[in-house]
Order: C-alpha cells, then structure tokens, then sequence
C-alpha cells in the first residue's frame, strides 16, 4: 500500500477528508440550473411525432394539417434534416467485424423501433408543437418486427433493419483451449441459463437539450444534459460540417446522468439541424413516456454457463454463451457491443481458474437501442458467476464463504492477468471478504437463518465478490477510431486577489467531481478548500478531455488536478522566492501564505505574491517568469486499465405465500484505491446498490412479440422506492494504485457491480430447503412463487 | 384548446393574478410562467414527487394540479420556504450528510420531508421511508436522506433553531 500523501493534521490537507459539497447547496435551495430550466430570448420548443409500429416502412407523410396549426414554425422530416446531418455508424474498429446501418436524426423510409421519433415539429410552445404533432398524418406500412434472440439468428430470418445483411452485430469467442476434456473430467459440474431483464436508468431529470446557432457567428451553442460535453462538440463539428472551435457545449446541472446521457440520440441530431434551419434556439426535453421509448436501455442479456470444480470444491474452469439484444442500431460512438464484450471478458475476475471459454452474440432487434449504463456488463457478468460460484460450492459441500475463500485470487498474488486478458495490479478480494464476513457477523446470521427456518421463515443469505474496470486509457475507445479522450486536462489560476480557479474536463453530475478537484487543488497547492472555485462542463472554458465516465473523474480527473496544482506552485514558489531573494526550495506554500519550509515562518501571502506579479510586474526582478495560469494534460499509463474489486452481502427475507422480498440489509466492503472523500465515496457506493437492487426486484422494460413496450411509464416500471431498500453499510479496503501519485481508482459503479448478484444468491439461498432455484432478473414475486412451484 | 382564465392565488408569500390555459399545469405555471424554476417536472404524472410544493400548508404534485385549480390558494415552492427559512434545518441536514447528489428530487423531497415532520414530530426510520415513497431518488440509494430527516426530527423536538442556510460556509 502507498504512503498516505499526508497527515490530515496539517492545513489544507483535504485528500481522506469528508467534506460536504459546496455546489449542493444552491441544489438545495432550489436554484440548480438544469438545460430543462433554460429560457433563451426567441427561444422554440420541438416536439416529435413517434412510430407506434416495432417495425415498419414509411409509405407517406403528410404535414400541411400541421404546418396550419397555431404557432408552428417548421416541420422537419427525415428528408429535411439528412441534407444538414451526415450519417453515423455505431461501429468500433477493434471490434473486428462488427456491423450496423447507419443512422440520421430522423429515418427516410424504415423505422426500426416503436417510439422512434419520425417527424419533427419546432413551435412557440412545447404544447403546440406537440398539438402540431398529433395533427400530421403519417402512412405506415408494418413489416415483421424481429424480437426473439433466437430467431434473430436463424438462417434467412427477418432482418430487424433493411440495410443490414443479417442480425448479428458483432461476435467474438475467447477460448483458453482444452475445456472440453476439464469438464469431462471434473468431479462437479454446474450449469444454469441466466435470464436478465432489459432496464433503463431513469433519471429523474429526462434528456433535454437546447441548441442555438448564431448564423452570423457561425457559431453554434448547446446547452446540453450530458456527461461529455467535449465528446458532443466533436460530434456536432463533423456531422454538421462546422468548425470545432465555433462549437461550444455546455453542461450545466444534470439531473443524473448513469452512462445514459453519454450517448447520441436522434432527437438531440435532429434538434442541432433544426435550430440550424430555424436559426433561433430550439429546446427539446424529452417527457417520461418519450424517455422510455428513447432513452438507452441495458443489460439485456441471456446467459448459459457452465462451471467445472474438483472434488474439493477448486474451481477449474468456466464456459459461457452470452446472447444479448440491442436493438435495431448499435448506438453511437461507443456502441452497444461494449456490454457484451465486458461481460464475456470480467466473467470469474476474482477467482484463480485459468481456463476459459466465452462466445458472445450481440443481436439486431426492433426495440429501444441498448448501450452503457452504470456499471458496463459487470452485473451480468457479477451474477453469472457469483450464482455459478455458489452453485459450485453447494455441489461440493462448502459454505459460500469457504468457496470464495478457497478460490478467489490471493491479495499477495497481484499483479497478474485473468484468462479474459485483463491485467490486475493489485486487488484485496481476500481483505475484502474477510471484512465483510466481520461485518456481517456471518456466523451468528447462519446461525440465526437455521433457528428461523425452523420456525419457518425463510432468510437468505448472498454473497457476491466483484472487480471493477475503471480509469480506461485510449485502448478502450481511442484504438477503435472514437474520438473519445482517455486524457484530462486541467487550466489552473491564481485569481489576482491570490484565490485559485481550476478549470477542468472532467465534469460533475452530483456525485462530487467539483468536490474532490477542490479538495485535491487545495490540497496540493497549500490553500483553504473555500479559496478553491472548481468550474466544469463547458467546452469553451475547460480544456478538452474524457469527462465524467468509467468512473474516470477521480482516477484520472484527480490525478490532472493533483500533477496541475503541483506545477503551479512550484511556479508560484518561484515566484516568490525571485520577490524573496530566497531559494525555492527553502520557501513552502501553506494555507495561502508562503512560509519558510523549515520552521513555517510566514514570508508573504499569496495574495501579495498575486498582486506583484498582475499590477506590479515593473517591481519584479528582469526575467523573472511569473506564469500563474498553467495547463496540463494527464493522460493513464502504465496499466491500460485501473480496476477495483470489493465484495456485497446481501440478506433477504422470502415470503413464500407472496413471493414478496423483504431487503433486510446490505453489506458492501470495497477497496476504491486511495479515499479522497470518504463521505462520497460512501454515498456513490449506496446509490449504486439500489440501483443493482433495483435491477434484481423491480426494474425490466417488459416488451410483447410485436415489439411493443408495455410498461413504457414511471408508474408501471417500477424503481426502488425509499420504503423497500435496506439500510446498507459501507466498509472500505484501501489499495491505491501506484499509477498515479493520487491512486484513487473511482468508485461509481462499485454499488452496482455486484448489488443484483448478491440478492440473486440471498434469494436463492432462502429457497434452497424449499426446493426453489431462479435465475432470472427481475426476481419478481409471480417469478419466485413459479420457482416455488406454488403457480 | 380553449381561451386564457385568470387566475388569481399568493405565490411564495406574493399575492398575483395571470392568464392561464385551462390545461397548463401548476408545476409549468410555476416554472415557465414565474421563473420558479426550483419546481422539477420528472414523470408528470404524480409519481416521482420532484414536483412537490405547498398548497395550503401540505404537499401536493404541481404536475396534477392545474393552475387554475389553484385559484385562491397558497403555494409555496421550495424558493419561497428558502427564503423564510422554513425549510433551513432540513436543507442543513441535507447538506452535512450528502443527502443529495444530482438535486434534481431535492425540493420535493425537502417539501415531503417538511410534510411528514409537520404530521409527525418523531417518526421512526420506516415511518421516514414509508413517507418519502412518492419521491424517487436515483442517486443517493435514500439512506442518507433518511439520516437526514431523522435528525431533523430530533433536533425540532429538542428546540433547535437553525440559522439562515445560505448564510452559512461550505
């Protein structure tokens, strides 16, 4: 383990320090600036006509009723906006062969979805744009929708879209050789079919994005509810032919984000080329029924694996086929393969086995695109293997925790690879269990579980180690032709007046990222957190960078602050000492003052140092260099990827009559690398777990045969409320990564990694002595009560 | 659609009449046609409680209320329960105990929490988490908002003010 950067005893050592964040508290006044809040002077508002079919062709359209209608000032088609907006592809080079048709905001003549936006209507208010909507009259002639995974695939099937040869997107294989003759051999072999249900984020703030362009600038303004904004302005530059720098995008206040808003979608295409044609701003949010319609959805997964373990309970091997639907598109820059590749490849992360076979199938269909959300693949892959490790250990005689014990890869074994390819540096699964099952009081809770189930209530007890990618460096979208940055830059001031601005491109959606670059300036630099402004998402100010993903913010966005805020004090030390007559080295920077570092005598302030060098440069000696803005880039090396590891518990009460799961508690211990807020830290790993318990009670985009969604709205698809979760107590190992001088790794999708895998194991193990088994989530209760052959 | 109707109701303390639109709702009224942009739209349709304000002294959704329901009623939004100081203790806890992360449920969890807290003077955890189930939450995972709330709770009954919330430092 690293040395700690520094005692939290001295001033303005903030890194380790639970701080609340100073940009919550205008959120908690009411006075958050969302893009769903923005007015702009002659602003529009569009709305967007929707196909009810799954799939369909467009035999006409006609929009002379709407154009009539009161307050309508354009209506675009397809056609219309193709001539503004080049087309976009969903496809990554490195995954070779992968295939998709290409996209425009608004389609020409197939829609590939229900819910897919078809026409647009731009109007003075958003309630005529939607009355003008309804008023257009569009011809569709149905064609088969392709839904299931299997027929998708079947030789001269229905193709989901026209302009792909067949419904395959993409498949890989990983094969470590000789599977066949280890499961023929070994004493135990488990199998199961996972099935798991396609969710969506739901944030509470939907999509919402307000495009303005200033014809006689050239200049085009997007204020947009996204994590990357720098990744938006590219795409804006080149899909309308207008020049990177005269695109500006900025994101305020958003109101959650999850992966979700990182992607392209056609209506926020189709909103630059409208504002484009009106050349007045033109806002569109979407509404909750839009969004479940439009939104990415996740994790739609079919997954059949298979484990071989020795008569000892050693696991040998692992064999899975995953098949995963994504819609009629691959979504755009990153792709709806990403998942499905995460999956095969974290699949048994924490565990010693060596051996290894995966086929992955990702699968054209007419629903929603799929694509990143919280937690890439890792739930999928999470709970396969959890319920496979535990499968295993039933089989063989051991208690789970005795099996994880047995087989996960030992603290002093790093770094080494996994049979997938990934390479770890240093990971604590051992720690990590060992903590938790002190945590847990895993004993007295078995105990306790079997006096009940004499009584007859049926506890369950879930366990669910997991490993987290984060900190990706170029090799995860850079080598693949995105142009998404694996770097971060930061600009860095001191103001005149001795205070500090740090402007930087990683960016904030409430989890804290301003926070902890504040606490890491201050910090580094020698000045009080409050004389620290952090400003974030808006690409005209921030140096261009990643942003906020891949819990990136802290790894790599804290390592720029860190590097940045040291070189500006080395400047603002020499500085100092040029005003002195003194060395640098001998001088030190704390608590805004420079001090002699020996002994800690104040020299001058800061803000003295500020004013010499901004309005009394004439007093400084000749050549003296006062640069007191810096830029800096830092981008990963060493290790491609960082990844954390941690463990959940998971402790469920089953009401077999009803099928109704009561969460009891939750349990996660986790080792995010260095801690630089541990209150954050805490509250990004709770929020990630009922997102993870949702996924595993509640949350699934339920769609009939013909592709349509039946539950496309917040009180039909259910998300956790306050009332069901648990209380859910957070323990902490700390293994920084020696990558980087922070070593923070990030923490965002830890909660959620393993949260669905730990109920899945809880649940079935409170059906165990009754003779259930599911494997399938949503754990709904009709779901149990069929497990429990009570229906 | 059918002709504007004046409305006439006290705003955040602000008695004002307006034209509305039969179908406009509270929660635009609120938000587009006053600027109370503090007011958030999540479902519009009364599930997920990010449209809370008081009408009349207890929680209701903007978003299912039409304004001109509204007529001679008292709202008050979470600027205006800011800006007395109603809300200080809470927005405090809030704050301390992270108990928020995008911001986009806040005012209405902080008007239902106001709610309940006005009903009941100590509730318990589950009473906290049965109360707060009309406003969903996707970031916080609900805990810290209940620890929120619980303290709140007890630091009402034990007499203690709070001081002016924005006034204080980060």
């Amino acid at each position: 383990m690293n040395a700690p950067l520094g005692s939290l005893d001295r001033p303005n050592s903030y890194i380790g320090r639970s701080v609340p964040r100073p940009n919550a508290k205008r959120l908690l006044a009411g006075r958050g600036r969302y893009v769903t809040d923005l007015v702009l002077p002659r602003m529009l508002h569009a709305a967007f006509l929707r196909s009810p079919y799954a799939h369909a062709r467009i035999a006409s359209i006609d929009t002379e009723a709407a154009r009539a209608m009161p307050g309508v000032r354009l209506v675009a088609t397809g056609a219309d906006l193709a001539g503004l907006c080049t087309p976009w592809t969903g496809t990554l080079d490195h995954f070779k062969g992968m295939k998709s048709a290409p996209q425009l905001p608004l389609p020409l003549e197939e829609v590939l979805w229900s819910g897919q936006a078809v026409v647009a209507v731009v109007a003075d208010s958003r309630a005529q744009a939607e009355d003008a909507a309804e008023a257009i009259l569009v011809e569709f002639e149905e064609l088969p929708p392709v839904t299931d995974i299997d027929a998708a695939r079947t030789p001269g099937a229905d193709r989901a879209a026209s302009g792909i040869e067949d419904n395959l997107c993409f498949r890989t294989r990983l094969d470590t050789g000789g599977l066949d003759a280890i499961f023929a051999g070994a004493a135990h072999v488990v199998e199961e079919e996972f099935h798991f249900g396609r969710h969506t984020a739901v944030t509470l703030e939907p999509r919402a994005i307000l495009a303005d362009w200033d014809a006689g600038e050239g200049k085009l303004t997007v204020h947009h509810a996204t994590q990357t904004p720098y990744q938006f302005q590219d795409l804006y530059s080149r899909h309308f032919g207008i020049a990177e720098a005269s695109v500006r995008v900025i994101a305020p206040d958003i109101g959650g984000s999850f992966g979700m808003k990182l992607h392209v979608y056609h209506e926020d295409m189709a909103v630059i080329g409208l504002a484009l044609m009106c050349r007045r701003p033109v806002k569109y949010v979407a509404d909750r029924m839009e969004s479940f319609v439009s939104d990415i959805h996740a994790r739609d997964h079919r997954v059949r694996a298979r484990m071989a373990v020795d008569a000892e309970g050693t696991i040998l091997a692992m064999d899975v086929d995953d098949v995963t639907a994504i819609g009629a598109f691959s979504t755009y820059p990153r792709t709806s393969a990403v998942e499905g590749n995460q999956v095969v490849r974290l699949m048994g992360a924490p565990y010693r086995f060596r051996n290894y076979r995966a086929e992955l199938s990702v699968v054209f269909q007419n629903k929603v695109q799929t694509s990143q959300y919280r937690a890439v693949g890792h739930p999928v892959a999470c709970a396969v293997t959890e319920r496979m490790v535990d499968l295993a250990a039933a089989r063989a005689g051991l208690d789970p925790v005795a099996m994880r014990e047995k087989n996960l890869i030992p603290d002093e074994a790093y770094p080494c690879d996994s049979p997938t390819g990934y390479k770890f540096e240093a990971l604590s699964h051992q720690a990590c269990l060992a903590k938790l099952k002190a945590l847990i009081e895993y004993d007295a809770l078995r105990a306790e579980q079997a006096a009940l189930r004499a009584r007859g209530i049926h506890r369950g007890i879930g366990i669910a180690s997991f490993v987290e990618i984060s900190n990706p460096s170029p090799a995860f979208y850079g080598i693949g032709g995105a142009r998404i940055s694996a770097q971060d830059g930061a600009t860095l001031s001191i103001t005149p007046s001795g205070e500090v601005r740090c402007l930087i491109s990683v960016t904030e959606q409430g989890q804290g990222t301003e926070t902890i670059i504040g606490q890491i300036v201050a910090d580094q630099l020698g000045v009080a957190r409050e004389k620290v402004r952090v400003v974030t998402g808006d690409t005209e100010t921030t140096p261009h960078g990643g942003a906020t993903w891949a819990c990136r913010g802290a790894g790599i966005g804290g390592e720029t602050a860190l590097q940045a805020a040291r070189r500006l004090r080395d400047n603002v030390l020499a500085l100092a000492a040029a005003i002195l007559q003194a060395s640098p080295g001998q001088l030190d920077l704390r608590d805004g003052r420079i001090v002699d570092a020996m002994g800690g005598a104040e020299r001058i302030s800061l803000a003295e140092v500020a004013r010499i060098a901004y309005f009394r440069s004439d007093t400084l000696p000749p050549d003296t260099n006062a640069q007191l803005s810096i830029t800096h880039h830092y981008a990963p090396q060493g290790y491609p990827f960082a990844f954390t590891n941690g463990v959940q518990g998971c402790h469920v009460e089953l009401d077999t009559d009803t099928g109704l799961v009561k969460i009891l508690r939750h349990w996660v211990v986790e080792d995010c690398g260095r801690i630089i807020n541990p209150l954050l830290v805490d509250e990004q790993v709770r929020g990630g777990v009922v997102q993870g318990l949702g996924a595993a009670f509640f949350e699934e985009c339920r769609y009939d045969a013909g592709g349509q969604l039946t539950n496309g709205s917040l009180a039909d698809y259910l998300v956790p409320m306050a009332c069901e979760m648990p209380d859910i107590v957070v323990g902490h190992v700390e293994t920084p990564t020696a990558d980087t001088v922070l070593g923070a790794k990030g923490c965002g999708e830890a909660g959620t990694a393993a949260a669905s895998a730990a109920a899945l194991n809880a649940v079935n193990d409170a059906m165990a002595p009754l003779g259930g088994r599911i494997a399938q989530i949503p754990m709904t209760p009709a779901r149990l009560l069929k497990s429990l052959g009570k229906i | 659609m059918s002709s504007a109707l004046p409305v006439t109701l006290t705003v955040n303390g602000e008695t004002l009449t307006r034209l509305v639109e039969p179908r406009e709702t509270l929660a635009d009224f609120l938000r587009r046609d006053l600027g109370l942009t503090g007011t958030h739209a999540g479902c519009e349709m009364g599930v997920c409680g990010a449209c809370l304000v008081m009408l009349d002294g207890a929680p209701v959704h903007a978003c299912l209320t039409f304004a001109v329901q509204a007529d001679g009623a008292e709202i008050a939004t979470v600027e205006g329960l800011t800006e007395n100081g109603v809300l200080a203790d809470l927005q405090h806890a809030f704050h301390q105990r992270n108990a928020l992360q995008c911001g986009f449920c806040t005012p209405g969890m902080l008007v239902s929490a106001q709610g309940l807290l006005a009903r009941t003077a100590l509730p318990s955890r589950a009473e906290i988490r049965d109360a707060l189930s009309g406003n969903y939450c996707r970031c916080t995972g609900y805990e810290a908002i209940v620890d929120a709330i619980e303290t709140v709770a007890r630091r009402r009954a034990a007499g203690e003010t709070a001081a002016p919330f924005m006034e204080e430092p980060a």
